[in-house]
């Protein structure tokens, strides 16, 4: 490998790592910010959206009808085209400051894309939950709401935690494409160190940060997946 | 004499499939009453629309005097009064026993956390489960899980029990265990419905049984007049066969 020193150069040079990591790491905060208020409203809005979708009740029809519209047309469009959408669109029809703000609309287009994504993943959870444990539900009297709130969630929930898992570290990569309207967080703060000393180390210092946080996410996830299964079930088949 | 439990003229189908067809019976207060037949002949379907886990087609369905059938009524408090026990157990995995046990106590009757846990292990130790409450259904063994459903259905102190088969699932040594409590039950005032393949059982505890082919009841009596001395031709044939198959002594 003949260039290997080149790319060496312009890829791993510690003197660049050590002098951008510091503000990589100071722009990574950003990222984090945004992560920790989209999750939950992520994680909420898909659970009504999801639990909507699954509604019997005749009278709820139209409602059914929407969040299904809405997860068709939200999932079919790619994230980036929805931030700049929205990031840009929202505050283009004249909202004073601080309701102008990209960053603010760039995190609520991840935060509607998002859910509809979520949303088929609880979906797929409470369809997993076999009708016997609703008719068992509903044969002590408990009401159709009670059922899915004490019998069928917790059920789903556990299901589909790896998937959702899943859903939530792709969010956490993709909080950087909210860059792309004018936040300063690390992505950006990385191409601008790039751009200033010609040199794509600190594309290696960010990806280092995202997998500091992602990977201790997954293994926390794993293990307290097993530690559930150990509580509730008889003996593992090895 | 009013009965306990009335159907009128009950009949299901699923899409082209009559599963009920035209079933009228009078189950009186306390009775211990068994449905015997093929597999299909609809014993389960009755027990579910007698729970309104099924909506019947047409015919009414009374408890007491109370139409429980009728257009547009809340099933949740007729449920109460009626209980069903299924074939799969149908615990709630990720609860323990106990919690299987109380969360109806306390969600549906309002009943306070405490008292509610105290009735669960009144309940548990009646039946020889008492220190099996912090446990989950997974770790237990068929029968116990049977146990435990059935208890769960009795925590609410229901009028009417059904008993969907309940020991169709079961390993045949887990299978007394589980109807020694339906034993217990006989005589205590509630009025009994169940579907059963264990014709020894049914022979045993029942005060009256009904055999069902077809969706209707094509003979009713006592014990020992079907087992014995049947008169409809459908029921010599159906048990001639379970007798063949070993599943009726003598």
């Amino acid at each position: 490998m003949p260039r290997w020193h080149r790319v060496k150069q312009s890829f791993f040079n510690g003197e660049r790592l050590v002098d951008s990591f510091p503000r990589l790491a100071d722009a990574f905060v950003l990222d984090i910010k945004i992560f920790l208020w989209t999750t939950p409203a992520i994680v909420i809005t898909a659970l009504l959206i999801a639990v909507a979708r699954n509604t019997r009740n005749p009278a709820l029809f139209p409602l059914r009808l929407f969040v299904i519209g809405y997860t068709d047309v939200m999932r079919g469009v790619p994230v980036i085209l929805w931030i700049y959408l929205i990031g840009f669109g929202v505050p283009g029809v004249g909202l004073e400051r601080p309701w102008n703000s990209p960053l603010l609309w760039g995190s609520v287009a991840l935060g509607l894309t998002y859910s509809a994504y979520v949303a088929e993943v609880f979906r797929a959870g409470i369809e997993s939950v076999h009708e016997s444990q609703r008719a068992a539900a509903r044969s002590l009297g408990l009401s159709s709401g009670q059922t899915m709130r004490y019998v069928v969630l917790p059920q789903a929930l556990r299901r589909v935690v790896p998937p959702l898992m899943n859903d939530l570290v792709s969010l956490q990569k993709d909080v950087a494409l909210v860059s792309l309207i004018g936040p300063i967080e690390i992505l950006r703060q990385a191409g601008i160190d790039k751009a200033k000393f010609a040199n794509f180390t600190p594309y290696i210092g960010a990806a280092i940060l995202f997998l500091v946080i992602t990977i201790p996410l997954t293994r926390t996830t794993d293990w307290l997946l097993a530690r559930e299964r150990q509580r509730t079930t008889a003996t593992r088949i090895r | 004499m009013s009965a306990k439990l009335s159907l009128t003229n009950v009949s299901k189908a699923f899409g082209s499939n009559q599963v009920l067809n035209d079933i009228s019976i009078d189950i009186g207060t306390g009775e211990v009453i068994s449905f015997i037949g093929a597999s299909g002949s609809g014993k389960t379907t009755l027990l579910r629309c007698v729970n309104l886990l099924e909506p019947i087609d047409s015919g009414s369905i009374y408890l007491d005097d109370l139409e429980i059938t009728k257009i547009g009524r809340d099933p949740n408090p007729i449920r109460r009064r009626i209980g069903i026990v299924f074939q799969s157990f149908n615990l709630f995995p990720h609860m323990t026993v106990e919690r299987n046990i109380t969360l109806a106590l306390t969600k549906v009757l309002g009943i306070e956390k405490d008292t509610a846990v105290h009735q669960a292990k009144t309940l548990l130790d009646r039946f020889g489960l008492g220190d099996k409450a912090k446990t989950y259904p997974d770790q237990l063994s068929g029968g116990q899980q049977q146990r435990v459903a059935i208890t769960r259905a009795l925590a609410l102190n229901p009028e009417v029990l059904l008993l969907d088969e309940i020991t169709s699932a079961l390993d045949p040594e887990l299978v007394g265990e589980v109807l020694d409590v339906v034993r217990e039950l006989k005589g205590s005032g509630i009025t009994l419905l169940f579907a059963t393949h264990e014709m020894g059982f049914a022979r045993e505890i029942s005060d009256r049984v009904c055999f069902l082919s077809a969706g209707t009841i094509a003979e009713q009596g006592p014990p020992q007049q079907i087992f014995s001395h049947p008169a409809d031709e459908r029921t010599q044939r159906f048990l001639q066969r379970v007798i063949g198959s070993g599943r009726l002594s003598d």
